[in-house]
């Protein structure tokens, strides 16, 4: 018996490196240009940023060129994300479709729509957002209950998805809809994926402002949206056998490990090149999680790029990655240098910033996109437990 | 990457020679002289000894993949401390001995001298399998110059210890010890020898924890509770999912420390770094993973009849030696903040 999961050893090709070193003079040149900057909030210029990322190639690096794309390897798209990442880059606006929306399109849509729409993604125009979680259906995605009820030429679209991020920004939502009851033998039976163009008439966004007061998520209500037959992505009612590759894609990405990254940034800035022993020893800990979460995780865009589907990696990659960035905050509070009346320029500067930023973001980080309680149940299963 | 037949043919000879009474009978003293021989047969303990010198003249990479296949079947047998001794021999030109071999010093600050009369002085704690050994491989100085000195064990006095695993761990005074031989290794340093060892100790706990994780999800199969087995109950699953996250993330952090030996040797930053991210990870995972699968066995991974307790005193005696978390941790951290905060990313991503 061998219940190890295989993380095998990648390296990267020399193009690999050459395009990092290109992505990091692009990065350099937009902070220095002012489009954002690297302690800042997330969402500044991101429209703007997502046509120079574009024009740059960098969207959609792995599709086929026939639609688009560039024919690159998930071995370059993950240097290119990990850059943009550790440099908190606005890449808001066509994270998601990179990373999840296009290729769920490129392998389920229609020909016409992956004609249409495709390069409207990699030329970092559209922004898209994913239609999953309703006020019933949270973590149990398949009780997903509004519905898309046939009509000519199309399906009427009624009910609500919530807690979608970035809706108010998208262009397009792909929303999984119900289209017939669960059967008695499989009760993840009778939902479809559809393209869902968010200026159709009938749709609502209200935003739900979350804890750090930001608008991130939203409230999207569907009254009668008519949503044409060509915008049906793969088969009606078997949606579930299609989530679980897309899941493989959003689950072991850099950004599963780097969202609280800025905090360590900045204490090691603040601690200074001598730190204290209780300093070097904490910043110590947590750079070899960090790196070897970056090997794990690097690895699994290698199997990805050898045309496995390594689901239970990824998730593996996801628990560790998303427990380590929200810990992280709190061990960096513990290490900061005292602050007092005597020390200047200590009020509300780069490190208070980051630390607060991500000490408010860090509940959510093991809720959004499978929370670590399903993470662990796929876990489970790759173990033969369930 | 290593060799598949080389690990193949340490698997078979751990899985005919190494059960769980060949490791309770090493504890109470009795070497497991046909489990060595077969390993000596085979050629592996000299795995990262040149033909010249008499040994099999594999690849690091080789060397390191055995000692993950040593750790998990809980070798009671000096392998690991073998193949270091062989490297460091090789180091000065020094061609490796038959029979098993451990090395010295063990720690940082150990200071073996060899005098103007050619005669050794200082003494070595914590030396793994020294009473078991035929030859002790040990990192001298002639005044300031590093030295690697062969020493015959028989001789020397040995005062025996045991670790937490149960196995040697020795204290050796090599006063008036005369050499067989010796030759300079210059460069060369007991935290050079600390960093290779550390290297090997990661593969070997990477090894415990995959063993460690398979005997915890078979046990959660097999036991049955509240009618039906404990696998079932979602607080003991998560347990595991968990468990098996820290073993992944062990041998993804082992591999790291193994390629950049493998490909840099033990100096400069790349080797320096690799070794400490994966001591400290893999240190951590030791006792993160024994915990849980303790947790899950319950009070039968408490006995000394279940076999749990040879992978995981084993794990806790391997997260400590040759640099535990906290040194390597704030070595890391030094070499972080040495460089400064913009440098940390490209620090991390250093080599690719």
């Amino acid at each position: 018996m061998n219940n190890t999961f295989q993380f095998d050893p990648v390296e990267l090709p020399s193009e690999c490196k050459a395009l990092r070193q290109e992505v990091r003079a692009f990065l350099k040149q937009e902070i220095d240009a002012g489009t954002f900057s690297p302690g800042g909030g997330r969402n500044e210029n991101a429209r703007a940023f997502a046509r120079k990322v574009g024009a740059r190639g960098w969207i959609g690096m792995t599709w086929p060129k026939e639609y688009g794309g560039h024919g690159r390897s998930q071995l370059e798209r993950y240097v290119v994300t990990e850059e943009m990442l550790a440099h908190r880059a606005p890449t808001r606006h066509y994270s998601t479709a990179d990373r999840q929306s296009g290729p769920v399109i490129l392998r389920y849509g229609q020909e016409e729509v992956k004609k249409t729409i495709i390069p409207r993604i990699v030329s970092g125009e559209l922004c898209f957002c994913i239609g999953l979680s309703e006020p019933n259906s949270g973590s149990d995605v398949f009780a997903a209950s509004t519905r898309a009820t046939k009509t000519e030429g199309g399906w009427l679209v009624n009910g609500r998805k919530i807690w979608t991020s970035n809706a108010h920004n998208a262009d397009y939502m792909i929303g999984l809809l119900r289209t017939s009851p669960p059967t008695k033998e499989n009760r993840r039976h009778g939902l479809t994926q559809f393209l869902i163009d968010l200026k159709s008439p009938g749709i609502t966004i209200r935003p739900i402002i979350n804890l750090t007061g930001a608008h991130d998520f939203n409230e999207v209500v569907f009254d009668d949206v008519f949503v044409p037959d060509l915008h049906l992505i793969g088969e009606v009612d078997m949606a579930w056998k299609q989530a679980s590759a897309e899941l493989a894609y959003e689950r072991s990405g850099p950004d599963r490990w780097l969202e609280t990254f800025q905090s360590l940034v900045e204490l090691v800035r603040v601690a200074g090149p001598q730190p204290s022993e209780r300093q070097a020893e904490g910043i110590g800990r947590e750079v070899a999680h960090l790196a070897t979460l970056r090997r794990m995780s690097l690895s699994v865009a290698g199997m990805l790029q050898a045309g496995k589907t390594p689901a239970a990696e990824a998730a593996v990659v996801k628990d560790l990655g998303t427990n380590f960035e929200q810990a992280l905050p709190n061990k960096v509070r513990l290490m900061a240098p005292p602050v007092g009346d005597s020390i200047p320029d200590s009020n509300d500067d780069r490190f208070e910033q980051a630390l607060r930023y991500t000490t408010l973001i860090a509940p959510k980080l093991t809720i959004q996109g499978g929370t670590r309680e399903i993470l662990r149940g796929i876990i489970a299963r790759g173990l033969g437990l369930r | 990457m290593a060799d598949t037949i080389i690990v193949d043919t340490a698997t078979r000879i751990f899985q005919d020679l190494c059960d769980a009474a060949t490791i309770n009978g090493a504890e109470k003293g009795e070497w497991p002289q046909a489990l060595w021989d077969a390993l000596e047969e085979s050629g592996l303990p000299l795995a990262w000894v040149s033909d010249a010198l008499g040994g099999a003249g594999a690849d690091i990479a080789d060397g390191f993949a055995v000692l993950r296949v040593a750790g998990r079947f809980a070798a009671p047998v000096p392998i690991a401390e073998t193949l270091l001794a062989g490297w460091l021999l090789a180091q000065a030109g020094i061609a490796a001995p038959a029979g098993p071999m451990t090395i010295a010093p063990v720690h940082e600050d150990g200071d073996i001298r060899i005098g103007a009369d050619g005669r050794l002085s200082g003494r070595a704690r914590h030396v793994p399998f020294a009473r078991m050994a035929k030859h002790i491989a040990a990192l001298a100085r002639r005044g300031a110059d590093p030295v690697v000195a062969l020493v015959a064990a028989e001789g020397l006095v040995v005062k025996p210890g045991t670790g937490l695993s149960g196995e040697p761990r020795d204290e050796v005074s090599f006063d008036g010890a005369s050499a067989v031989q010796t030759a300079p290794a210059p460069g060369l340093s007991p935290a050079g020898l600390a960093l290779i060892a550390a290297a090997a100790r990661t593969q070997q706990i990477a090894g415990a924890l995959e063993r460690v994780l398979d005997q915890s999800v078979q046990f959660s199969l097999d036991r049955v509770q509240f009618g039906r087995p404990i696998a079932k109950f979602q607080a003991v699953q998560h347990n595991l999912a968990a468990l098996a996250g820290e073993v992944a993330a062990a041998g993804a952090a082992a591999d790291g420390a193994a390629e950049a030996i493998a490909a840099h040797g033990i100096a400069g930053d790349v080797a320096e770094s690799q070794v400490a991210i994966a001591k400290v990870r893999a240190g951590e995972a030791a006792g993160n993973g024994a915990a849980i699968a303790h947790q899950v066995h319950g009070a039968m991974g408490f006995t000394y009849e279940h076999s749990l307790h040879h992978s995981t005193r084993r794990l806790w005696e391997w997260r400590e030696e040759f640099g535990n978390e906290a040194l390597w941790a704030e070595r890391l951290g030094r070499m972080v903040a040495a460089r400064g905060a913009d440098e940390l990313w490209p620090f991390v991503t250093a080599g690719s």
